[in-house]
């Protein structure tokens, strides 16, 4: 027997997203207003990191890293906080052209693309996309012709590869084995292996021994083992305000506020004031005082 | 199923003739799924979702309709009720896997649409610095590119019907033409159910036309609200009523809280 004990992954946002560097290609979990890494934006925000890309299935995680200025290149198939259709400060963006560069996919080109990363391949083909605006927006995309019989011509996605991944799950151990126990994985799993060691991070609401996860679930939400995570973050309501069901549902009240302050520099001021100039104890203390 | 006709009941009972215009427009979205089987029918908003739950209860019992979450239910769920019998388990995953697979028929919104069907749900004005941004295509490529694919517009106007939509986010026929023989055949944009008006592309070059104008609504009106040159056939039938009992499960069983009437007020 080895006296070598398993090595912990765990560590803080901050120090997460200390390994980041400006430039970097940042993936990021959740779908919407869903199961976000919330608590990894906020501490992205107390960065002066700059000139991200960021490649999202994009809710108020886009919003805020656009209002602060983070993003020189945005990769997304929608942004939205789902019981409110439009995010207020990804439309500012937007419309001020404030995103140096912009990539509009298809929400299933998105999937191929981190999918196409995770496996190593230079591109996946598909048929989505084909005849949208999609390939007149980003003239960088090609077509591939099928060598078989059909011949037909296909869009190659190209592989969308991470420097970075974050995602928000609901247990883990500190080894890295992550846990969804809500109704959908999303595209976490493939946020991860598009992403390369050293930066594939886990948050989760509650770090538990190995032996608990399976306490109260089934194995199927097991999806995320160890192999594809190098850190592990203990985030509880990390994903606030967006929900992590069955921990919590989304603050519907606290995204309202969220989206009536980002239509006005003033009010908007005053949000981060209240909420987004301290620690994530202060923001989850804030949230609390409300 | 069997039916009083539309109109010609008398007494307590809801007839159609009482049918508001949400409930026309849901029918009409209910009527797109005619012979679709066993597929995924979707529906983005209320009345979409109405339409696709309609179509189950009544004519084609073997859609999969979903809670608009993660499930398949396989009850008459109502909207806004969680009380869901699961009968499968779809993450977006698995949708988008079904949807390229063909299995699904959506019916989505349209910001813009034109003659032959190209949507824009992505933004107005031009893309690289929009007047005003909006959701993004979403999944309106690859949806229209695989699948049937209806639309609602609960405002008809010449702002929506637009000889040229500022994004193509779904694909229209013009262009499916020239996307080779696979596309061709599984591109098929159904219909496309406004407040005024039921419009399809059954024109021999796939151009949208006035399939028939609700009660009330003459073609001139729909004519006048629309931003390009339809297609109008001599006679234009108008809408068929739901019947009595449509309104029936509408109104007892899949939304009896009435969300129908504040996505399309009368």
């Amino acid at each position: 027997m080895s006296d070598v004990s398993p090595r912990s992954k765990r560590l803080t946002e901050d120090e997460a997203v200390a390994t980041l560097a400006d430039g970097m290609t940042v993936g990021i979990g959740g779908w919407g207003s869903r199961r976000k890494p919330m608590s990894v934006v906020r501490a992205i925000l107390r960065t002066d990191l700059a000139d991200l890309t960021v490649v999202s299935y994009g809710g108020a995680d886009v919003g805020l890293l656009c209002a602060a200025g983070k993003v020189r290149k945005l990769v997304y198939g929608f942004v939205s906080l789902d019981s409110i259709a439009l995010e207020p400060h990804f439309r500012a963006a937007r419309q001020n052209g404030t995103i140096a560069e912009v990539v509009e996919y298809d929400e299933g080109m998105l999937q191929w693309g981190l999918y196409a990363a995770s496996l190593r391949l230079p591109f996946l083909p598909t048929r989505a996309g084909l005849g949208s605006d999609v390939v007149k927006n980003s003239p960088d995309l090609r077509t591939v012709t099928s060598p078989y019989a059909d011949g037909e011509e296909l869009l190659a996605v190209p592989a969308l590869s991470l420097d970075a991944a974050f995602v928000h799950l609901n247990r883990a151990d500190e080894r890295g084995n992550a846990q969804f126990l809500g109704p959908d994985l999303y595209f976490d799993d493939l946020f991860l292996a598009a992403a390369a060691p050293p930066r594939r991070f886990v948050s989760v609401e509650k770090i538990v021994p190995t032996s608990e996860l399976l306490e109260n679930a089934s194995f199927h939400t097991m999806k995320v083992n160890r192999s594809m995570v190098d850190g592990v973050i203990e985030a509880p309501n990390g994903a606030h305000f967006t929900n992590c069901q069955p921990d919590y549902e989304r603050d519907e009240v606290f995204q309202k506020e969220y989206a009536k302050a980002a239509v006005d520099p003033d009010t908007w001021a005053a949000f981060v004031a209240t909420y987004l100039s301290g620690s994530e104890a202060d923001y989850q203390q804030a949230v609390q005082n409300r | 199923m069997t039916d009083a006709t539309p109109g010609t009941t008398t007494g307590a009972t809801p007839g159609a003739s009482t049918a508001t215009l949400a409930e026309i427009c849901v029918v009409a979205l209910a009527d797109a799924f005619a012979g679709d089987g066993e597929i995924f029918a979707s529906g983005m908003g209320t009345i979409p979702m109405l339409g696709a739950r309609l179509a189950r209860a009544t004519t084609e019992p073997d859609l999969l309709i979903s809670d608009g979450e993660a499930f398949f239910v396989a009850n008459d769920l109502a909207i806004g009720s969680t009380d869901k019998d699961i009968e499968g388990w779809v993450p977006f995953r698995s949708v988008f896997d079904l949807l390229w697979g063909g299995r699904r028929h959506v019916i989505m919104g349209a910001s813009q649409i034109d003659a032959f069907g190209n949507q824009n749900i992505a933004n107005i004005g031009p893309w690289a610095k929009p007047k005003a941004q909006l959701l993004g295509v979403r999944g309106g490529p690859g949806n229209t590119i695989n699948h049937a694919t209806t639309y609602f517009v609960p405002k008809h106007s010449d702002r929506v019907f637009v000889e040229k939509v500022d994004t193509v986010s779904g694909v229209g026929y013009d262009r499916a033409a020239e996307l080779g023989d696979w596309v061709k055949a599984h591109h098929d944009i159904r219909r496309v159910v406004t407040n005024l008006a039921v419009l399809d592309f059954a024109s021999p070059d796939h151009r949208m036309r006035l399939a028939s104008v609700h009660p009330g609504v003459s073609v001139d009106d729909v004519v006048a609200a629309t931003g390009f040159a339809l297609v109008v056939d001599r006679d234009v039938p108008t809408t068929r009523l739901p019947t009595v009992e449509e309104l029936r499960i509408l109104r007892e069983v899949l939304d009896p809280k009435g969300y129908r009437e504040k996505e399309l007020p009368s």
